[in-house]
Order: C-alpha cells, then structure tokens, then sequence
C-alpha cells in the first residue's frame, strides 16, 4: 500500500514484530467463543433485509417459474436437465457442447466480485454470500424463538428444563424445515418441480434427489446453525486474499479513531474535555455478526456487513453526537480526516477501470457469441487405426467418425464436403457417396456417421493434409466447419 | 515422572505433571465427538471382521457370516448381462448377417460385440480396426482374397486358411524356383512381368518383361488370370492393383515365385459361438472393405 497507510492496524499485529514475554504469545489455538449478535435497526439493517429477501426469493421461488416452449419441451424456465443432457434458461438453451457459456458466466462472476470488492470492499461477503444470507435468516430464527442477545446468553447458561427444551428444541426443528427446503429447492432446478413434489408426496424419490437433498439439508443446517462465521474465518478463502483486491480507496467499514479516542464512558455533566467521541458502549461489539471489535482496525474477521455501523449511528443519536463514528470510508481518507485535510474520493483507479473493461468486454463477447451460435455443428474424430489404407486403384483412403447436431427442433437438410484436398470422394455408410454428400437430421438430434474420404495417389502432396469440413444448410445460414488431416504414404 | 500439576499461566489449561528439561505438558484433552468417532470406528472394525471375509488361514480364510465374495458378484453380474443380452443374441443367431445389416438396432449391438470379439480373437495378426500387416491381410481395404461379401466373410472366417478344418480355405501355389520349375533369370523375367501388370514396370528392363510373358501365360495365368485379375474362388490373389500382402518390390515378388507363400488363420467354427462369428462378420464388413 501507498501513502504510508496502514491496513493492519490491528494491535496483534503490531505487537507481533516485537515478541515480549512468553506469556504475551498466548496459546497457538484458540477455543471458539460463540458469538450472540444483537439486533438492530438502521440502514445497513434494511438493504441487508431487502438483499436477503431478494436473494432467497430467487432461491426458493424461480424453480417454480414457467416457461412455454412448445410441445415435447420442458416448460420450466430454469432446468439443467442432467438425462437428457440439455440446460435451459428462458429462452436459451445449452447444450452439452456448449458449457464454455458456463466458463464464460463464472469468468464474469469473478471479475464482478473483483471489482466489487475493489470499489467498495467485501460487498459480497456482507450482503450477498449464500453463507451471509442463509445465517442472517437463521439468526433471525434464533432471535424470535429464544430472544434477543441478553436473554440468549443467559439461556445458555441456565441448566437444562422444560422451557429451554422447548426453546432450542423449536428453533432447531424451525433451522431443520429451512435447510430442508434448502435442499429441496435445489434438486428443482435438476428436475421439472411439478413432477417432482408430485412423486415426493407418493413417497417416490430417486436415490440422487434424496442424496442431494439430504446433503443440502445437512449443509445448510450445519454451516448457517452452527458454523457461521467459522466458515468465513477458517473455511472461506476469500478473505485470505481480499487484501490484495483493496487499497487505500476502496470503501470500508472504519472506525474513526481520530474522532472516537480516546473513548470512555461519560456521565451527564461531566466535563467532556480530553474525551473523544466513542462512549465505549459495547454495541458495535455486540451486533457484530462476527464478534469482533472493529475500533481494532481491518481485520480479517470483517464481512463488511455495516451493522456496526447502524449500531453505533443509533447511539451517536441518543448521545447526542454526531453519527458516522463508524461508516463506510476508504482508508486513505480516515488518515486524511484525521490530519484534518479535505477526503478524496476516487472511484475511476486503474485497477476498477481495467475490471471494468475486463467485464464489459466477456461480457459482450458472450452476448456476442449467444447471438451468434450455430443451430448445427459438426464435429470430426480421425481414425487412429489404420492411418490411411491403400486402394486397389493405389488411391488412399481415410477414416472419421462425424459427429452432426441439429439443435433445432425440426428436421433439416444438410450437404457435407471437404475442402483443402483434390477431388475428394466421400462414402458415408447408409447416406450415399460423391464429392458432396446430402444427409437427412432429425430434430434435436446428434447423429453419427463413418466417413471414408478416397483421394487419388496423385492429388496426395505431402504425408499429411490439412483438411476441413463443411457442413452447409441447405435451407441457408452459416456452414458449420470441423478442421481434420488427411494423412497418406511419403510421396 | 509426573511431578505436581499446576495450571498453567498463558492458556489457564492444567498440565500433566510431566516435565522434560524444563518443558511441561498441557493436560489438552482430545474433543469428546473425537474421542466418541474413534472408538466407533474401532467398534465398526470389528463389525466388519465378524460380518466380512477378513483374517488368512493357513487353508484359507475367515468368510465372515455375510459369506459375501467378490468372485460371486461378478458372476452374477456376468450372468446379469448375458440374461440382457439374451433377446439381441438370440435375434442375431436366428436371422442372416444381410438382415442384421438392415435392423440398426441389431447392427449396432453386432459392431459392438464384433469389436469387442475382434479385439480379443483378430487383433494379434490382422492389428487394430483390421489394418493389417506383411503377410496378414488387411481388411479394411477393397482387396479381398476369398470374397468381401458378408457371407463369404462369414464362411473365411469359420473355416479359416490353411487350417486343418474339413472344408478349409487353401490355395496352393506351386514353389517355382525352390522345386526346380523356373531357372533363376526366368523368375526374374516373370517378376518384371508382374511389376508390369499393377503399371509400375521399370522402363529400362522392358526386354526382360517381354521375355516373362509368356512364362506367366504358361504358369500363372490359369490361377492370377490372363492380366492378373485374380481369381476369388481359388483364392489367388489380385496381381494387377496397388495392394501387395507380401511387399510389392521386385525383391518380394521374387522370393514369392521363388517359394510361394502359405499364410494360415485358424478356423473359428467350433471356437467361437455362432452369434459371435455373425457379430465378427458383420464388423470386418463395416472395416470399409465391405462388398
């Protein structure tokens, strides 16, 4: 980092570079304190509320979506259909051949988070992360069902009777129902959902729903019940390398320590000078989602959720102080705030403007390529045994198998030729023979053919040819081409 | 030796009592879940002991109360897959290689079982996808000793060549030179003559073609033809093409007037099952040869 800022200004970290004593290091393993978040209201509160009812909406709800497509065709709007080997969204549909799209999508989602978390840090992690979401409605579970913070901690410490077993009894059995429609919901995109809830409830399950089911139920329960910010401490990677998506102008959530120290309690009329404006009240602590402190600085630990700072807004306004002790800023401009210098704002950075780039043009690529996509194709294995073979007439001969698709539903004409070598003569068993031959597709189909390629002596220049095929429509359109070889005895 | 146990400061953990030059050990037990999936899986060892084959024998083994083998299961699996088999073998033994030809449902289990059955029978000689090699035909080229057609595939390939069956394939040509029929420069004569008829003659030895004319009139052409068109029947081959099982130099054909050649395939009546031959027919027939 540039500007003489410090990112780690963790006092851990710091202390680190000079060891004391043995007993200042501390064990090398740490126990989990389990955390109790507190609610809150504010700002942050409400997005975090309206991304996970969005997010988990979309979930929950787009299997059930449906999508005319004509007879014969699945009309779900989103389905990967594993057996027949096709995967539809809307009005797209993918084939097998086709899954660099995939490649393409997951390219795109990568550099979004890039960038994302470049401009305004772990946006991902705070508002949008399945782990995030699906916590966050688990602890609003809890919170309902045992109460909030306070009454949750004095709970757990209570010996074991009839009201705590009815407590943790109803929000397990409540953590469980979700999961399982968690799990449920997956196995919907892989399968028409109507059929599916209709078998389920004649107590007709296939072996794999019911395993993925069971996986995604166990998952969920497991991760957002009792894991939580475990997996994005110790599981997760992301926040192992996030530090080098951030710099100095990336927003965070900071804590403004000019303002805020040195913090302490006050008392009314008690004289406030020397006193900065933290009255060290605990709840940024105590909403945390991670438990962590964030007047320590960034650290690790931090999904940038901003419930700290709701929390301490809401405090900030009781005391009457100013809000914004902690708020979304860029490192740079805390160091700057507290020199007493103007903030500067840069969104536009090379490195924000090369993801931008970098997405817009995957992404116009892809738009361009969905565009564009062939309705056939055809594709070309050679013969590896025998090479080529020797005619009667000395002509040589090659083999390949040929692959053609027709991804149209409707049945179409083709004529396959090659180019690049001399008077080729084609013979495709069942088809006919000629220097082009004409074949029938059926609709939706990949059909495969054995090709045999004979080329007088002659027209044979070199060992081997560099050759293509093309397979033309013969209703109009692009001819869809397949480059081979050709390959013969030394001239 | 365990001294005194005292807690220790940093982790507030108590320790063993044990100390080693000054190194003392926490007392950090393992997690109890941990403890609990360990002695599971010592109580699932022997589960497993008990229910599955297990320890060696001198004479044998424990077969556990399962009485479970793998040597079973494949058995079953095997006799799984003939029983699946069973309606497409039956159809293949009961109609001819031409109607399984026409049925593409049945081709295709043909190619499939020919491939495999090629594989395992064909391959040492006549290699991979039948490309052949010197002195094994090839048989995906358009060249065919005995006939290309499917039954006279068929019929190559249950009595075979040479074979000792009853009714096998055989040709016999005569040893020219090791049997004292030709003189050395005759034979080189008539091999001029035979590069002559597949057009690849050397101009400057014409007067030496010329001479073995009448030498392949006298010898070969009852069998090979009058311009080395072969003759299917007696299984003579082609002289007058670009396919040469024994080498095509003058050098090859030489040493085969000189002492013929008698290549042999065994017989595969009897060794192989009906419905087996049929699926290998129709394979070597799709090799691209096929008449």
């Amino acid at each position: 980092m540039d500007g003489g800022v410090n990112l780690e200004s963790k006092p851990r970290a710091a202390s680190a570079s000079a060891p004391t004593a043995d007993e200042d290091d501390g064990p090398l393993y740490a126990n989990r304190l389990k955390v109790y978040p507190k609610g809150v209201d504010g700002t942050f509160r409400r997005i975090k509320w309206a991304a996970l009812i969005a997010l988990l909406g979309i979930y929950y709800l787009l299997p059930w979506v449906r999508w005319d497509r004509g007879p014969g065709i699945p009309d779900q709007a989103v389905l990967i259909d594993m057996e027949a080997r096709r995967a539809y969204f809307f009005f797209i549909e993918i084939w097998p051949q086709e899954i660099y799209y995939l490649a393409g999508l997951l390219i795109l989602a990568a550099i979004g988070l890039f960038l994302a978390t470049g401009l305004a840090g772990r946006l991902w992690c705070g508002y949008a992360c399945p782990q995030t979401v699906w916590t966050d409605l688990f602890m609003w579970i809890e919170r309902l069902i045992e109460g909030d913070r306070n009454q949750r901690i004095k709970l757990d410490q209570l010996p074991w009777n009839a009201a705590k077993l009815v407590k943790k009894t109803a929000k397990h059995a409540a953590w469980l129902v979700i999961a399982f429609a968690t799990g449920g919901a997956w196995v919907m995109y892989f399968n028409d959902t109507p059929t599916l809830i209709h078998n389920a409830i004649y107590g007709n399950v296939s072996a794999p729903v019911a395993v993925f089911v069971a996986l995604f139920t166990g998952t969920t329960y497991l991760l957002a019940g009792w894991a939580r910010e475990q997996v994005c401490t110790y599981m997760c990677p992301w926040p192992r390398f996030q530090g080098a998506m951030l710099d100095e102008h990336s927003f965070v959530v900071t804590y403004q320590a000019w303002r805020g120290e040195p913090r302490g309690k006050r008392k009314k009329d008690e004289a406030v000078a020397g006193k900065g404006d933290c009255v060290d009240c605990g709840q940024c602590i105590a909403v945390c989602p991670t438990g962590i402190d964030i007047r320590d600085g960034q650290q690790l630990e931090c999904i940038n959720c901003g419930l700290c700072v709701d929390a301490c807004n809401t405090v900030m306004a009781k005391v009457g102080l100013p809000t914004g002790l902690i708020r979304y800023d860029t490192v740079l401009n805390q160091a700057r705030r507290a020199a007493r210098l103007p903030a500067v704002y840069r969104l536009i950075r090379p490195r924000t403007a090369i993801y931008a780039v970098l997405l817009a043009a995957i992404g116009a690529l892809m738009v361009y390529g969905l565009a564009t996509r062939s309705t056939h194709d055809v594709t070309v294995q050679r013969d590896r045994s025998p090479l080529f073979v020797t005619l009667s007439d000395g002509a040589i001969r090659n083999g390949y198998t040929v692959k053609i698709l027709n991804k149209l539903r409707q049945e179409r004409s083709y004529m396959l030729t090659v180019f690049g070598i001399g008077a080729p003569h084609l013979q495709v068993t069942g088809q006919g023979e000629g220097e082009y031959v004409h074949f029938e597709a059926a609709p939706d189909s990949v059909a495969t053919y054995k090709v045999y390629i004979a080329v007088p002596r002659a027209e044979l220049k070199a060992e081997s040819v560099p050759i293509t095929f093309v397979l033309t429509d013969l209703a109009g359109g692009k001819a869809a081409t397949h480059k081979s070889v050709f390959l013969g005895p030394k001239p | 030796m365990p001294t005194k146990i005292e807690k220790d400061s940093v982790t507030g953990t108590d320790t063993t009592g044990h100390e080693w030059d000054g190194v003392r050990e926490l007392n950090t037990p393992l997690p109890t879940w941990w403890v609990y999936t360990f002695y599971a899986t010592i109580v699932w060892a022997i589960a497993y002991y008990i229910v599955y084959p297990a320890w060696p024998g001198l004479s044998g083994y424990t077969k556990g109360i399962w009485s479970y083998s793998q040597r079973v299961e494949v058995e079953a699996d095997i006799a799984q897959a003939r029983a699946a088999q069973k309606g497409y073998r039956d159809r293949v033994g009961a109609l001819s290689t031409d109607d399984i030809r026409k049925d593409p449902d049945l081709l295709a289990f043909a190619l499939a079982g020919g491939r495999a059955a090629f594989a395992d029978n064909c391959v040492p000689c006549h290699a991979v996808a039948g490309a052949g090699r010197i002195g094994y035909p090839s048989l995906a080229d358009d060249d065919w000793l005995w006939g290309g057609t499917l039954a006279e595939i068929q019929r190559t390939i249950e009595v075979g060549a040479r074979s000792g069956h009853a009714e096998t394939r055989v040709s016999d040509m005569p040893r020219f030179g090791a049997d004292g029929m030709l003189t050395g420069p005759q034979i080189d004569d008539l091999a001029e003559f035979v590069l002559q008829l597949s057009g690849r003659g050397d101009a400057a030895m014409a007067a030496s073609a010329e001479r073995g004319r009448p030498l392949y009139a006298e010898n070969c052409a009852a069998c090979h033809g009058d311009s080395g068109e072969g003759k299917p029947d007696v299984g003579a081959p082609r002289l007058n093409d670009q396919i040469w099982l024994y080498g095509g130099d003058k050098q090859s054909i030489v040493a085969s007037i000189n002492a013929a050649r008698a290549g042999v395939m065994p017989a595969w009546a009897g060794r192989l099952d009906v419905e087996t031959i049929k699926m290998l027919t129709v394979y070597v027939h799709s090799l691209g040869g096929g008449r």
